[in-house]
């Protein structure tokens, strides 16, 4: 068996309801979480990534009585992130059932959190969310607080600290690329690869499965993380939860692969 | 009756495991209590974190002796997961602490690969080589699971491999000396493959209940 690159749902919460953005902005309603876990469950998804997108406005912490019920009906890998400010906040989610929390301002505002909880459960379960916003030149900017505040830190130096604060995996989002469609920003993934030496997971655009293909080749992306695709359907985005299947993206890496040694 | 304990030792993410067991239908618990412990059938050593500090909680909590009396004078199905499996062997590069040793094995790190698509921690769905005696495997093409971790168990004997897997090398992902089991992948965090395997481990009778029947 050929090892494939784990193709990961984002599922964002917003009060107990599962809601997509555009460009952080506008969150329209998709549907009942749990409902839609347990087909994501079904599917046998590679891996799983809940982020509840108001849960820093409010200042309360994570919904960890919700999340709980979420990780019981999971049998694949998961991720929390939001409002996450507290080594306990993530004992509390790990005690859950979560396997890896995902920081994004705190990541800024106290790096240091990300070492104490990489100290007690291995930086395997530190993700950072570097969400990033385009600027002139092909540079970037990270962004925290649900894309309202700039990172003042050069873009690479940021994604290098929170490796070496002890980030195990980063998640690289592109805001301008949020619920567009339009195909990664490959540019931003190969950025953020060249400057890191953990797993990189690609976010912000997929709009086919030849993307995921795109993010793992190009942009050397270990993972290849959707919303939109996975629970939209057609040019009216109907709901349509759906997750592609293993044969043919084994068929799609394949292909790929024997193009390479082809050429080569 | 099977009754499962699930060694509480402060070291990882329990929850999952629990969730898994529950959704296959088993009573278990989570402690680091002898007595309970006693009672127990079966006992899953879960574990995220350093060899060091699982090897130190483990003695704090009193569990080396417990874990010996109940795995090895008599001889209960055991199953390291992760770190509870490289806990197994002698020794780590990982740390300094000796290990349970009741595998005759090293744990070594995962040397750098050069392509780039083989970064450290290996983190991913990866397939399992199992050998064909091994009670733990279905055997089959599609069988996958997930791994997270940067160290893996060298055995000394071939006969306590029960599979391998490849990721830049090939390394062993299960292992099995009588009642003593450990993988390396996660199989509460691996859809039906590793249900129907812990399925399989709860099935294991103690060695003694076999010799009288």
């Amino acid at each position: 068996m050929i090892r494939l690159p784990r193709i990961i749902p984002i599922l964002q919460l917003s009060k107990r309801q599962l809601v997509k953005t555009i460009r952080f902005r506008k969150p329209t309603y998709v549907g009942d979480p749990m409902n839609i876990l347990r087909i994501f469950n079904d599917k046998e998804v590679d891996e799983l990534v809940i982020l509840d997108i108001d849960a820093h406005r409010n200042e309360r912490g994570p919904d960890t009585d919700y999340i709980q019920q979420v990780a019981a009906e999971c049998f694949m890998p998961i991720t929390y992130g939001g409002g996450i400010t507290s080594l306990e906040h993530a004992d509390e989610l790990f005690a859950a059932g979560v396997d890896k929390v995902c920081l994004n301002t705190s990541a800024y505002t106290q790096p240091e959190l990300l070492t104490s909880i990489a100290n007690k459960y291995g930086s395997q379960a530190v993700v950072v969310s570097v969400d990033a916003r385009k600027r002139m030149f092909g540079t970037y900017t990270a962004v925290i607080r649900g894309a309202t505040q700039n990172v003042r830190l050069k873009f690479a130096d940021y994604v290098r600290r929170c490796q070496n604060q002890g980030c195990g995996e980063i998640l690289v989002n592109s805001v301008d690329r949020d619920g567009i469609m339009s195909g990664y920003d490959l540019n931003l993934i190969k950025t953020v690869t060249d400057h890191s030496c953990v797993p990189v997971v690609a976010c912000g655009g997929a709009a086919t499965n030849l993307d995921f293909l795109s993010a793992v080749k190009e942009g050397n992306a270990a993972a290849a993380a959707a919303a939109s695709i996975f629970v939209f359907q057609g040019p009216h985005r109907a709901v349509l939860v759906s997750y592609p299947d293993r044969k043919h993206i084994m068929e799609m890496f394949d292909d790929n692969c024997r193009q390479c040694q082809n050429v080569a | 009756m099977t009754q499962v304990a699930v060694i509480d030792y402060g070291m990882g993410n329990t929850g999952s495991l629990l969730n898994m067991l529950r959704r296959i239908g088993v009573a278990a618990i989570l402690t680091h209590e002898k007595e309970q412990l006693a009672s127990c059938s079966h006992f899953i050593l879960p574990g995220v974190g350093s060899f060091d500090s699982a090897m130190t909680n483990l003695k704090n909590r009193d569990l080396l002796c417990s874990l010996q009396e109940c795995v090895i004078d008599s001889q209960k199905p055991f199953l390291g997961i992760c770190l509870g499996m490289q806990l197994l062997a002698h020794s780590s590069e990982e740390g300094q602490l000796p290990g349970l040793g009741w595998i005759d094995a090293a744990v070594k790190k995962f040397p750098a690969f050069s392509d780039p698509a083989l970064p450290v921690p290996h983190m991913s769905w990866n397939s399992a080589e199992s050998s064909p005696n091994s009670d733990l495997f279905a055997h089959s093409a599609e069988e996958r699971f997930y791994f997270v971790h940067s160290y893996y168990m060298a055995c000394e004997h071939e006969s306590d491999i029960a599979a391998t897997t490849e990721y830049g090398i090939t390394f062993t992902s299960a292992v099995n000396r009588n009642n003593i089991f450990g993988v390396q992948f996660h199989p509460e965090k691996s859809h039906r493959f590793g249900k129907e395997l812990l399925s399989r481990f709860l099935d294991v009778k103690k060695v003694a209940d076999d010799q009288t029947t």
